[in-house]
């Protein structure tokens, strides 16, 4: 099975790695929201982080960690550069299908795709929970 | 040092076939090209010839006599002739009844022989599949434990393909002795890396393949014993009576000659190879357990085929892990390698946790395997688990103290 070249660009050099602190601190900060999506039994662990600019509602910064194949390294890449500008509601109106499409991911691998949609849902739930 | 990239460290799935094979096949398509059941012309004598004189290289590799030798398409039929075959022979009731005999084989064996296994079931026979210990090694204790009244057959693998782990294989087949029952052993993975005497063995039926020692691929052979007992089965490919009815089909000339002439190889070149393998993936698996932490070897630490290791790399996931090593071909008991999201099914019968089943490598070396191509295996699998962990969100957990296990993880 070979990759497509944006697949392989996200995988070598996936952009946004990272977080805003330890669990333990993200977890004190209003501004941050988390989302972890996965299990390691099976096979892969997508953590997304969203940093919301607080007086405009926009996503200012996305970082991700991904325990994963690389369908799943890269679809979090694509995952954190869309969102990074988009207000909450914009970020929620992305489709797994459009990483599919993006990243040219093969029929086994869609589920990659699906846990990059769930982890920016999951990150914005928790933004908003922290913040209700 | 002369290192061409990609290397291939993945022989456990197939190998490169000899130069010196090749070489053996060559005439076999455009001068030795007749049918070897041609009884009336040269053609067909010379085919034959060449046929008898493979069919003694394969028996010299095993211990065994020519006439012990049915040549088949490869372990995978072997597998099926030798299951299916000895069932239907030995079965205690006719074909419609239930409990038509106990048969015996272990849940980490190859596909090819627990899906013939399931399809017994299917026709009457009962079949304990025996669960294998941490270390993978089916021991004769164990078989001997699970034994019945009705047991007719018992498969149990020599070495296993995924973890290299050797069953006890001589001291199982004596038990099956003891008791009359026929022995099975798949020895895909032993055959032509380790000393093999059918007779102190104690092996009923033997089956290998050409393509994992640097034969052809679509060729290999099962071994029938002949003599205490006289061992029979019933044949699976029915035909023009070839391989003495055995297995029809004119035979495959060009795959069976270099079957053989890889069998004399191995008989040749097998004991310096075996240390040699040894000590190329000692210093393998000690770089890499030294170099990178949370690291466990899979299988057996000593009883193991010497060109086979099985690492998980915690907090790291196998798939990704290949990809990052792109230069070094080797396999993974992930899931995300199959179309089955299930992770290897040998690691979890050893109780290997799906998340270390997920990263895990198995890297198998051969023949043709340089020390500079393992050197440079061990830089790039270093370099690359170190790049993983730096993306892996379980690495930092594990790092601030947080137990993975303890986690309420929402599975999809
Ligand atoms: C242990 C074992 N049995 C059977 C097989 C199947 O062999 P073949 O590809 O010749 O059918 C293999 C190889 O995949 C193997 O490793």
């Amino acid at each position: 099975m070979a990759y497509s070249k944006q697949l392989i660009k996200h995988y070598e050099k996936p952009n946004n790695v990272g977080n805003f602190g330890t669990t333990a601190e993200v977890k004190e900060r209003a501004d941050i929201g988390v989302g972890v999506v996965g299990a390691p039994e099976c096979g892969d662990v997508m953590q997304l982080q969203i940093k919301v600019d607080q007086s405009t509602g926009k996503i200012e910064d996305a970082k991700f960690k991904c325990f994963g194949c690389g369908s799943a390294i890269a679809s979090s890449s694509v995952a954190t550069e869309w969102i990074k500008g988009k207000t909450l509601d914009e970020a929620m109106e992305i489709k797994n299908t459009d990483i599919v499409e993006e990243l040219a991911l093969p029929p086994v691998k869609i589920h990659c795709s699906v846990l990059a949609e769930d982890s920016i849902k999951a990150a914005i739930k928790d933004y908003q929970k922290k913040n209700t | 040092m002369g290192l061409t990239l990609p290397v291939y460290l993945d022989n456990a799935a197939t190998t490169r076939v000899d130069p010196r094979v090749v070489e053996a096949m060559l005439p076999c398509f455009t001068e030795i090209y007749g049918n070897p059941g041609s009884r009336n012309h040269s053609f067909g004598w010379d085919a034959e010839a060449a046929v008898n004189a493979a069919r003694a290289q394969a028996a010299q590799l095993i211990g065994a006599q020519p006439k012990e030798i049915i040549f088949t398409s490869g372990a995978t039929e072997g597998n099926n002739l030798a299951l299916k075959g000895a069932a239907e022979m030995y079965a205690k009731k006719p074909a419609g009844e239930t409990s038509r005999g106990h048969i015996i084989t272990a849940q980490h064996e190859h596909k090819a022989v627990l899906d013939p296994a399931k399809r017994l079931q299917k026709m009457g026979f009962d079949v304990t599949f025996l669960e294998p210990p941490a270390d993978g090694v089916i021991t004769a204790e164990a078989v001997k434990g699970a034994m019945r009244e009705d047991t007719i057959l018992v498969s149990i693998m020599w070495a296993n393909n995924e973890i290299g782990s050797i069953n006890e294989v001589p001291k199982i087949g004596a038990v099956c002795h003891d008791r009359n029952v026929i022995f099975h052993t798949d020895a895909t993975q032993w055959v032509g890396k380790m000393p093999t005497d059918v007779n102190r063995d104690n092996i009923d039926l033997l089956t290998w393949s050409g393509h994992k020692i640097y034969g052809p691929k679509g060729v290999g052979a099962m071994y029938l014993r002949r003599r205490k007992p006289r061992v029979r089965v019933v044949a699976q490919i029915e035909g023009g009576g070839q391989e003495r009815g055995y297995r029809s089909q004119t035979l495959n000339v060009p795959g069976v000659v270099g079957f053989g002439k890889a069998c004399e190889l191995c008989s040749l070149e097998m004991d310096s190879e075996r240390d040699r393998l040894l000590a190329l993936r000692t210093k393998l698996e000690k770089s890499l357990s030294a170099s990178i932490d949370h690291v466990q070897v899979n299988g057996h630490a000593e009883k193991r085929l010497p060109n086979i290791m099985n690492m998980s790399f915690g907090f790291v996931e196998g798939e990704g892990l290949m990809m990052a090593i792109k230069d070094v071909a080797v396999s993974s008991g992930s899931a995300c390698t199959s179309a089955s999201l299930e992770p290897s099914y040998v690691l979890k019968s050893l109780g290997v946790g799906d998340d270390l089943a997920h990263s895990s490598l198995r890297i198998s070396l051969g023949r043709f395997t340089t020390e500079a191509e393992i050197d440079f295996a061990i830089e790039k699998i270093t370099w690359a688990v170190h790049h993983l962990r730096t993306l892996s969100p379980l690495w930092d957990m594990h790092n601030e103290g947080i137990d993975i296990n303890s986690i309420n993880w929402q599975s999809h």
